[in-house]
């Protein structure tokens, strides 16, 4: 089994063993490079046409069924559809930004990409600084939203940029503030080390990842609450509101751009998606002892596949928020509920010196309770529970 | 105002602009001149994905704020009332399926209505069963698709549309094994309907109006407590009761500002005074007040189609005095209206003794429920305008005939 979970290693060594000694570290980058674009554009084809059959599922409709078996050839139709069309450029666009705006996009995702830990001994690039670097490429992206946006010259593109600055800006700080709880538990910025710190089980068999204890818990979920809004997904799809101003930033793209964009935004949501594993859901390690036979990167894209479905199921369930609700969401809601986290972090931390029967339950009560407290008390601000149930009289 | 609607070429950086758009100026020049730092005007409309058809909203906005909306319609005019005064009394019928087109058969009922009052027919017993029966079917297809088409606004992705659907299907298919056609039906005659009920129909209509309260209950536990949709839809778009009456709101839009207004009730036409329900009434006059109408009316109509459906009595379906082929009527005029699921729907006509009328004129209740727009929408945001022109419930068809 040790050799199934390794064959991507001691293959690429295999490998670089038939390159003279001076250019094997060329070599290597070349070979992941290769790696990431290979399977992440896999993954985004098998995306989009699973994206399409399960929201036809939830929409009691079949999705498309026609190209191939059970319509699973329908991305390579798409693919060379969007190939093929005509690249429209609208004649006042500032033509230079208009262009590099998709690859400013998909550029600093494929760095993110790479400093994320797949799998046992495989992280494309090691460093210790890992989750910074991730963030600092992520919040690129946001210039590739304004870009489009401006140099679309388009009024609902302009509108569509603003939304998305608005809205990337203000999730970026929960989302940096929600992982700030690992790092402070972990000790280091390396996801290796992030990973390998939520490996082993408690009492023997359960999972010590970080999402079950109450600060992981609520840590995840502010997580995926504000990578959603990162990745523009439903609910918090605003910058591309198809009902209120067409396709936002993207309305003036079309063709391969068009394409680079849609890919972006999927890589973007498997790079947060594979972070929050990462982070929350114990990265490749095996939820159960007897499990862990199973090669280290299978589970970590199976936890990553689930994280995607259950964008999708969102995405098929609810409506859309509006600008200003989303934005006092992420201020008044977001954003104290993750300092408390931090706050209960720190608690956690500190009180394992506790060593007497029964702390670990104390502790979880304590924290769980500090969160659970907060919770409800910021909710009733947002979610304006006030609000009465209507009644309606009738006429006879 | 930026907004042309005349043909007035622009020059702009030494190039002709077309008319109805204005550039917005290179972006060196004075950041962001030509939004003047204030105000963007957009065109939204004729084609944008979410305003019904072919409909157009200029609006004028401060950042996300509407401060100005001027809806422009007419894009989908094709004469219908004035092909109607060049057509026979029967000629007119199947034009009027394409009014409204989601609900024909309201449509046919308020022509037939109003060419009765015209002529004096009457009306037998079981055509009127039949018509009540059809029009409340119509008012499920229409509510439960109107809302279907308000959660789409929503950004919903299409999942209520396709449950409403799913259930328009149903009520359509019993429309097509009764007229042959599911959404032009061209069913109802002036006298009564044009062809009896295939066997076996009542029981079907009776097997899709017991199966909908659970659909309707569905559709509830997803929508009516979901917190975004609440927090989205109330206090927006508040119409109150004064000004809908001065602005001769009819129909759901009407009863969700609190006014006890429902023709069914008021005339009384048709046999509507013999089966008992109830007509829901609004408070606040909001998006989720115009939303929860529809709902509760839904339930209402489904009470009034189990008790025509259990009463419906056999006999003629139509006046043998009605003679539908060379209609002609004495010098005259009459308006007859009814309750259409999107609000009050009449039919004027002026007879001057010739095969055709004189004078023809429907009063839409899309297009005058439509005029109260920039009241609603005015300090609201583009996605507030968005669905308040969703509950607003208009088809274009009926709009601009």
């Amino acid at each position: 089994m040790q050799s199934l979970d390794q064959i991507f290693v001691t293959g690429k060594q295999w490998l670089l063993a038939f390159l003279p000694e001076a250019l094997q570290p060329v070599g290597s980058i070349l070979l992941v490079i290769a790696a990431i674009f290979g399977v992440f554009a896999t993954l985004f084809a098998v995306t989009t046409i699973l994206e399409r059959k399960i929201l036809g599922r939830i929409q009691n409709r079949f999705g498309p069924n026609r190209v191939g078996p059970f319509g699973f050839f329908q991305p390579a139709a798409d693919g060379i559809k969007m190939l093929t069309k005509e690249d429209i450029v609208p004649r006042d666009a500032d033509k230079i930004i208009h262009f590099l705006a998709p690859l400013a996009l998909i550029i600093p995702v494929a760095l993110a990409l790479s400093v994320l830990p797949y799998g046992r001994n495989m992280v494309p690039v090691e460093f210790d600084a890992g989750l910074l670097f991730f963030f600092a490429v992520g919040a690129s992206t946001e210039l590739s939203v304004f870009m489009a946006g401006w140099s679309s010259r388009n009024k609902y593109s302009l509108v569509g940029a603003m939304r998305g600055i608005a809205q990337m800006i203000s999730y970026e700080v929960p989302l940096v503030l929600s992982t700030v709880t690992v790092i402070m538990i972990v000790g280091s910025l390396s996801l290796v080390k992030i990973v390998e710190a939520q490996s082993g089980f408690l009492f023997g068999f359960l999972p010590s990842w970080h999402v079950f204890t109450p600060w992981g818990f609520a840590g995840f979920f502010l997580f995926m609450i504000a990578a959603t809004a990162e990745s523009n997904r439903s609910p918090f799809d605003l910058p591309e509101a198809e009902s209120e101003i067409i396709a936002g930033y993207l309305t003036e793209y079309s063709g391969f751009k068009y394409a680079l964009f849609f890919m972006g935004e999927y890589w973007g949501m498997f790079a947060i998606s594979g972070l929050s594993v990462t982070l929350f859901l114990g990265g490749w390690n095996a939820p159960f002892p007897f499990l862990q036979f199973i090669p280290s990167y299978i589970w970590f894209f199976t936890k990553l596949v689930l994280i995607i479905f259950t964008f999708i199921w969102l995405r098929g369930t609810v409506p859309r928020l509006r600008l200003d609700q989303l934005m006092s969401f992420a201020w008044k809601f977001l954003l104290p509920l993750a300092l408390t986290n931090i706050v209960v972090a720190a608690i956690w931390f500190f009180s394992r010196a506790l060593q007497f029967p029964g702390a670990l339950g104390l502790r979880w009560i304590f924290c769980a309770a500090i969160l659970a407290v907060s919770y409800v008390w910021l909710g009733r601000g947002v979610a304006q529970a006030q609000r009465a149930k209507r009644v309606y009289q009738y006429a006879e | 105002m930026a907004i042309e609607t005349t043909f007035q070429p622009k020059a702009t950086l030494g190039r002709t602009a077309p008319g109805n758009y204005t550039l917005l100026p290179k972006t060196p020049a004075g950041a962001i001149g030509g939004i003047d730092g204030t105000v963007l005007e957009v065109a939204m409309g004729p084609h944008h994905p979410s305003t019904h058809g072919v409909f157009r909203m200029d609006v004028s906005l401060d950042g996300e704020t509407v401060v100005k909306l001027k809806p422009v319609f007419g894009y989908l005019h094709r004469n219908h009332e004035k092909i109607a005064e060049n057509t026979t009394y029967l000629g007119s019928v199947p034009y009027t399926d394409r009014l409204d087109y989601l609900c024909s058969m309201t449509n046919n009922w308020a022509y037939a209505l109003s060419v009765e009052r015209l002529a004096g027919l009457q009306v037998p017993e079981r055509a009127e069963y039949i018509r009540v029966i059809t029009a409340e079917l119509t008012r499920l297809v229409n509510h439960c698709s109107l809302i279907g088409f308000l959660m789409q606004d929503m950004g919903a992705m299409g999942t209520p549309l396709m449950y409403a659907f799913r259930e328009r299907e149903k009520i359509l298919d019993l429309f097509e094994s009764l007229s042959g056609s599911r959404m032009m039906c061209n069913y109802m005659r002036f006298g009564g309907c044009r062809c009896e009920l295939p066997s076996g129909w009542i029981e079907q209509a009776k097997k899709v109006v017991t199966s909908f309260p659970e659909f309707l209950d569905h559709f509830e536990a997803l929508l009516s407590e979901n917190e975004i949709l609440l927090a989205r839809t109330q206090g927006v778009g508040v119409l109150s009761k004064e000004l809908a009456i001065n602005a001769s709101i009819t129909g759901p839009m009407l009863r969700a500002s609190g006014v006890n207004y429902d023709i069914r009730k008021v005339d009384k036409y048709g046999i509507y005074d013999r089966f008992s329900f109830r007509v829901p009434l609004g408070e606040h006059g909001d998006v989720f007040d115009r939303y929860m109408m529809r709902v509760l009316e839904m339930r209402e109509s489904l009470k009034l189609l189990e008790q025509a459906l259990a009463q419906i009595p056999s006999g003629p379906i139509i006046d043998p005095k009605a003679k539908l082929r060379g209609f002609r009527q004495k010098p005259g005029e009459a308006y007859a209206r009814i309750e259409g699921p999107k609000g009050e729907l009449g039919f004027y006509l002026i007879s001057d003794g010739s095969p055709n009328p004189y004078r023809y004129r429907v009063r839409p209740p899309s297009l005058i429920n439509l005029t109260i727009l920039e009241d609603m929408c005015l300090g609201q945001t583009i996605a507030d305008a968005v669905i308040i022109l969703g509950s607003v419930d208009i088809v274009l068809g009926e709009v601009d005939r």
